[in-house]
């Protein structure tokens, strides 16, 4: 490359990004780590307290629930949408006429607001609502299933919203990775007389292995990460009992209102940071191979 | 061709049309599940208040369809002028993105300075945290500078995402290096092969981004519900959350403000969709 500018022209221009990047990126994942040892508030200055919010995290009950919450979050959602998505995607990858229409209503609820859906769920899972209506109709069940108010009823349908949700983002990921694998392979096992169920195991995932790892990591970390379908479905509150609160939620509550507690909610990030490290650490290790 | 003497024999191809049916059958299925919910509360959007919305027998089409929720739910909560704020929040990033990401893409894919390198890392090491992590530090700083509670500090962050920045390199980076070489003998100084040679060739990347910019800042949601605190100064989905938390009892209402959150994407979505799918491919990578 010659050099035909002026030594201070990339830095005009990348110095506008590179100033939102320290100051709303790099600075914060460091300052966090401070404020996790100070009592800093939304409005006031604060002092270093030491290990005192680490202290009060193994003791907040509210967070032993959001982490029962988070592992059965990852535990229920990264198999289902590590396999659903995958079906779908052979669903609508050959071509078929209306496709593109189909595709495209997969992804309706990928780049629908979270809140815009997480309302409709509550007003379809309400106790007057068209589920509970409906079941009570058709004689299938006598009270209304409280899907909004029991503890664990309301984990799993934050966990359903968030699987219809997610179904066509990955459904989109697996599209690219099926168009990579050898349609000779199938034709091959299936003149060895392998059906449908035996050549998914033996053709299909073999050659999507790659992208189901990924997909299976995106999951676990957004996973970790959840908020506005427990936000939204059992409020403000987390719930009945304050038992249906994920990490996010905690820290959210914590930092919300003019006298937020930021020293808190910084431990809470910092535990956060901590848990979603490895399968981020994982992530980096996958894209550098994927980039070789 | 072997495949093609199978198809000629009648059983393969009644199989065929059988699997062709079945694979339709399950596509609608799928389909049926996906928009459903979203038919369902349209469907209350529009139903009167004679209507019974919690009928046990409930109907999927309005019996006597009319918009007065929609102006209604106006007057229960400033639901338009909520999407408005959504909507400057939207421009405010995608302006900084368009000019600002170009910009450091550029540099950062074509041209020769010292720290070149540590700047690129710099930018991608922040696609490991989670936004969520950095949440408390980022809204301490805005706090700080005065900004708590206005549209300016929900925008700021997100003014040029790192991402982007990384999306437009790689686009720079695909130029072939002869059209540059070209437009120096021609005497083309740096600014002037950014702006007529390189932009003209990253449009495609400049699209996705805008259209994932505006759907990301007017679907956000934990980091405005953070930053915001004046009614009059919330966005869409904060808005729309307090008004389905608070007060108001009516589903139709509730239906007709969650319809004003998905309206408008849905469409943006449906008629950008072929730049959109290739944007989610490029961006999930890296991701």
């Amino acid at each position: 490359m010659v050099r035909t500018h002026r030594w201070f022209t990339p830095w005009i221009m990348v110095l506008p990004a590179l100033v939102i990047l320290c100051v709303f990126a790099l600075w914060p994942a460091v300052n966090t780590f401070f404020l996790s040892f100070t009592d800093v508030r939304t409005l006031s200055g604060g002092t270093i307290v030491g290990l005192d919010n680490y202290r009060k995290l193994v003791d907040d009950p509210q967070l032993r629930a959001a982490l029962v919450n988070t592992v059965v979050y990852v535990v229920v959602c990264v198999p289902l949408l590590t396999f659903l998505p995958l079906l779908l995607a052979i669903l609508a990858e050959k071509p078929l006429r209306g496709l593109a229409i189909f595709r495209t209503i997969f992804y309706f609820p990928v780049i629908a607001s979270a809140v815009a859906v997480a309302v409709i769920w509550k007003f379809l899972l309400d106790d007057r609502g068209l589920i509970n209506g409906w079941a009570t109709h058709a004689g299938i069940i006598q009270d209304a299933v409280p899907f909004l108010s029991g503890r664990w009823l309301l984990l799993f349908s934050a966990i359903s919203l968030t699987v219809w949700k997610g179904l066509g983002y990955y459904m989109v990921l697996y599209l690219s990775a099926l168009g990579n694998v050898d349609p000779q392979l199938h034709e091959a096992a299936a003149v060895d007389g392998a059906g449908p169920i035996r050549r998914f195991w033996s053709v299909t995932v073999p050659g999507v292995r790659r992208t189901m790892v990924l997909v299976a990591i995106l999951v676990m970390v957004s996973a970790m990460r959840i908020f506005t379908e427990l936000y939204i479905l059992g409020g403000k509150t987390g719930g009945v009992g304050g038992q249906d609160v994920s990490v996010v939620f905690l820290i959210q509550s914590s930092a919300s209102g003019a006298d937020g507690r930021l020293g808190y909610a910084s431990a809470l990030s910092v535990l956060l940071f901590v848990m979603t490290l490895p399968p981020m650490a994982l992530l980096a290790r996958f894209n550098r191979k994927v980039d070789e | 061709m072997s495949a093609e003497q199978h198809t000629n024999t009648p059983s393969v191809r009644r199989s065929r049309s059988w699997a062709t049916a079945g694979r339709y059958f399950l596509l609608l299925l799928v389909a049926a599940i996906s928009v459903g919910p979203i038919l369902w509360e349209l469907s209350t959007s529009l139903k009167s208040k004679a209507e019974d919305v919690y009928s046990q027998t409930p109907s999927l089409l309005p019996q006597h369809p009319t918009l007065d929720n929609f102006s209604e739910v106006a007057r229960a909560v400033p639901i338009y002028h909520f999407a408005g704020n959504s909507v400057t929040v939207a421009v405010m990033q995608i302006v900084g993105n368009l000019l600002g990401a170009t910009a450091a893409g550029y540099a950062l894919a074509k041209l020769q300075f010292r720290g070149r390198k540590l700047i690129f890392g710099l930018f991608l090491s922040t696609l490991v945290l989670p936004a969520e992590a950095t949440i408390i530090s980022q809204f301490q700083t805005i706090v700080k500078l005065g900004l708590g509670d206005t549209l300016v500090g929900v925008a700021l962050p997100g003014l040029i995402g790192a991402i982007n920045v990384l999306l437009l390199r790689n686009a720079f980076m695909a130029i072939p290096e002869e059209l540059d070489q070209a437009a120096i003998v021609d005497g083309a100084n740096v600014w002037q092969r950014f702006r007529y040679i390189a932009l003209p060739n990253v449009v495609g990347t400049l699209a996705i981004i805008t259209i994932l910019t505006f759907i990301g800042a007017w679907d956000d949601f934990l980091w405005p519900l953070l930053v915001l605190q004046s009614p009059d100064k919330l966005t869409l989905t904060v808005g729309l959350a307090y008004l389905q938390g608070t007060f108001v009892n009516d589903p139709r209402l509730v239906a007709a403000g969650a319809m004003i959150a998905l309206v408008p994407i849905l469409v943006i979505f449906a008629v950008l969709q072929r730049y959109f799918f290739r944007g989610v491919g490029e961006g999930a990578i890296k991701g």
